[in-house]
């Protein structure tokens, strides 16, 4: 792409970025117009009064606000991981979900509410589990020898996974059938209702503590998706640089399962479209990434809170959005990747 | 400039392959290695470019060991052509080119527009100046053999160890890429090469090793190293080593396979 077509993509993918944003705060229970919107938003950056009704600021500012803004981080960070982990593993099959970094977190952040543990102790418990679970899939893989790697890989991930299934299965069994084992439930099937500024506050900084690395790494990552030989023979000490990058993608999995519970799909599916529209260099893979994942969460998400009269669980409506996309994806773009 | 191996032992841990071997290649030289399937080309090769540790003995670059020396210091003395292989992901030919900078980068840099300039200059000197925005994994095998070299002259390397650079390809890329690297080696690169081909030995090397079952058999000129009793100690086949002459006057020795039928009665 030239220089001219790609700063158009980019002002475009913004462009509507922004427009799902005030969508997103505008529709609901309970519809903001655009104009009231607009001043509520900056009565709060200005510090002066907007004088309309105080329920349009509550709504505006302490519901909608997080929960956006949740929504944006947490796709981002997913959709970025999914791409880093693809580019590890030099597969575009595996994602956060399929590594079993999903079910790890998930059982980390299980024990956390088992436990009664607060917001950043469970962030910390998904986010040692999750770590403990890739490197168990990946450990494994490299364990046995002589069959395709990328069977062994996938049979991997999925038998770690469904041991970490039982796992959760276990504690869900012995938590509190009235206060905790809703709440585990629910939060299994993925959910931003309960996301509130404390979430997005304590979220943030490890998101970025994960990008930076990668953003660092950009052009090395593209060479770890070669052969290991073959990347180190071109100068890349591959032990470490996969080491730093597959510990960034598990925090910003980690983190974002930790505030909405498991939502799958988004880690595969979007840095799959966005290779198919940028190629697999990490330096406008990940950028993009980023802007699809933020956005198709987003989108999802309004979805979920306005489409029925009962809020739809996220895990539920990304599977049902992504399974097709995926499928369609693997019966036209086979031929890309090969 | 020098790449060395001093009794050199390789293999895997807990495997070993082959045992003892000296050789060394100087700039301006190519060094063609020969030896059957299984004889350990390979794996010798990696232990030199230091992918593989030592598995006793010494490999060596300008008379430092390469265990001394870091991965991106390596590069940046050796570059390595492997066999064309399927990539992973659609990278076009120009972004695979571009990654043979990567040595001369710090860790968290991308490429210049200093590197893509070395890097556009590798592909016109490999001849692929129209594949250059080609997805690589849609191109040609030969294709991507010739993107491969063109990815280690932008490694701007003294020294190019290509493991059979000719495999899987066509008669007219074959010749091609015997003729890059004779240029090659005219610049004053030293190159080390494995075939499969005792022929391609006698059209582009100044030295021949012989690696068989993981022991250097013989080493020498090509006229001195392939006999047709050393390729039957190799191979286990009946070759005869010929002087032809062509109808133009070129002369060149061939190697010519005796199969069963056509075996004069006094061997």
């Amino acid at each position: 792409m030239t220089p001219a077509r790609v700063s158009l993509a980019v002002t475009a993918a913004c462009a509507a970025l922004a427009g799902l944003v005030l969508v997103a705060f505008s529709v609901g229970r309970f519809p903001v117009a655009a104009g009231d919107l607009a001043s509520v938003l900056w009565a709060s950056l200005t510090g002066t009064e907007h004088g309309l009704d105080p329920t349009i600021e509550a709504v505006v500012l302490k519901i909608r606000g997080p929960r956006v803004a949740a929504a944006l981080l947490i796709g981002a960070a997913l959709a970025a991981a999914g791409a880093a982990y693809q580019n590890m593993f030099r597969n575009p099959l595996v994602s956060p979900d399929i590594l079993g970094v999903s079910a790890g977190a998930a059982v980390g952040a299980v024990l956390g509410i088992f436990l009664s543990l607060n917001v950043i102790a469970i962030q910390w418990l998904a986010f040692a589990f999750g770590l403990g679970a890739v490197g168990l899939v990946y450990v494994t893989a490299n364990a046995v020898r002589g069959h395709d790697p990328l069977l062994v890989l996938v049979l991997a991930g999925v038998v770690v996974g469904s041991l970490l299934g039982a796992c959760v299965a276990l504690m869900k069994y012995l938590a509190d059938p009235y206060n905790q084992l809703p709440a585990i439930t629910f939060w299994l099937l993925g959910s931003l209702a309960s996301a509130n500024p404390d979430d997005v506050w304590s979220t943030l900084p490890l998101m970025l503590i994960g990008l930076l690395p990668m953003w660092l790494l950009r052009w090395r990552i593209n060479l770890l998706s070669l052969d290991d030989e073959e990347a180190r023979a071109l100068g890349v000490e591959t032990g470490r640089i996969r080491l730093a990058v597959v510990a960034a993608a598990t925090l910003m999995t980690s983190a974002a399962v930790a505030v909405s519970g498991v939502i799958g799909w988004i880690g595969l599916v979007i840095p799959h479209f966005a290779r198919l529209l940028v190629g697999p260099d990490f330096s406008r893979l990940l950028p993009t990434s980023i802007l699809l994942g933020a956005g198709f969460l987003l989108g999802v998400d309004t979805l979920a809170r306005t489409v029925a009269r009962i809020e739809i669980p996220l895990g539920v409506l990304t599977a049902f959005v992504g399974t097709p996309l995926f499928l369609w994806q693997l019966a036209t773009a086979r031929r890309g990747w090969q | 400039m020098q790449l060395e191996a001093k009794h050199l032992d390789f293999g895997y841990p807990g495997k070993r392959v082959g045992s003892d071997v000296t050789l060394a290649l100087d700039a301006g030289e190519v060094l063609c290695l020969l030896g059957p399937n299984g004889s350990g080309k390979t794996t010798l090769f990696k232990t030199l470019l230091g992918l593989l540790p030592s598995q006793g003995g010494e490999a060596r670059i300008d008379d430092v060991d390469l265990r001394a020396r870091a991965r991106d210091e390596i590069a940046r003395l050796v570059s390595y052509v492997p066999q064309a292989h399927a990539a992973f992901f659609p990278f076009t030919v120009d972004e695979v080119v571009l990654m043979g900078r990567t040595a001369h980068l710090g860790v968290f840099s991308s490429p210049s527009r200093h590197d893509r300039e070395v890097a556009m200059g590798a592909i016109e000197r490999m001849g692929l100046g129209l594949l250059a925005d080609s997805i690589y994994t849609r191109i040609s095998g030969g294709e991507r053999q010739l993107t491969l070299i063109a990815r280690a002259l932008a490694q701007d390397a003294r020294i190019v160890v290509m493991d059979e650079p000719t495999a899987n390809l066509d008669f007219g890329n074959q010749v091609r890429v015997l003729e890059h690297i004779q240029a090659l080696a005219r610049t004053g690169m030293g190159v080390l090469l494995s075939t499969h081909d005792p022929d391609q030995a006698f059209i582009c090397a100044d030295r021949v090793a012989m690696l068989h079952g993981g022991k250097l058999a013989r080493i020498g000129t090509p006229a001195e190293a392939i006999t047709s009793e050393s390729l039957r100690q190799l191979y286990g086949v009946d070759v005869e080593v010929a002087q032809v002459e062509t109808g133009s006057g070129a002369r060149r020795t061939a190697c010519i396979p005796l199969l069963q039928q056509q075996r004069p009665a006094a061997l």
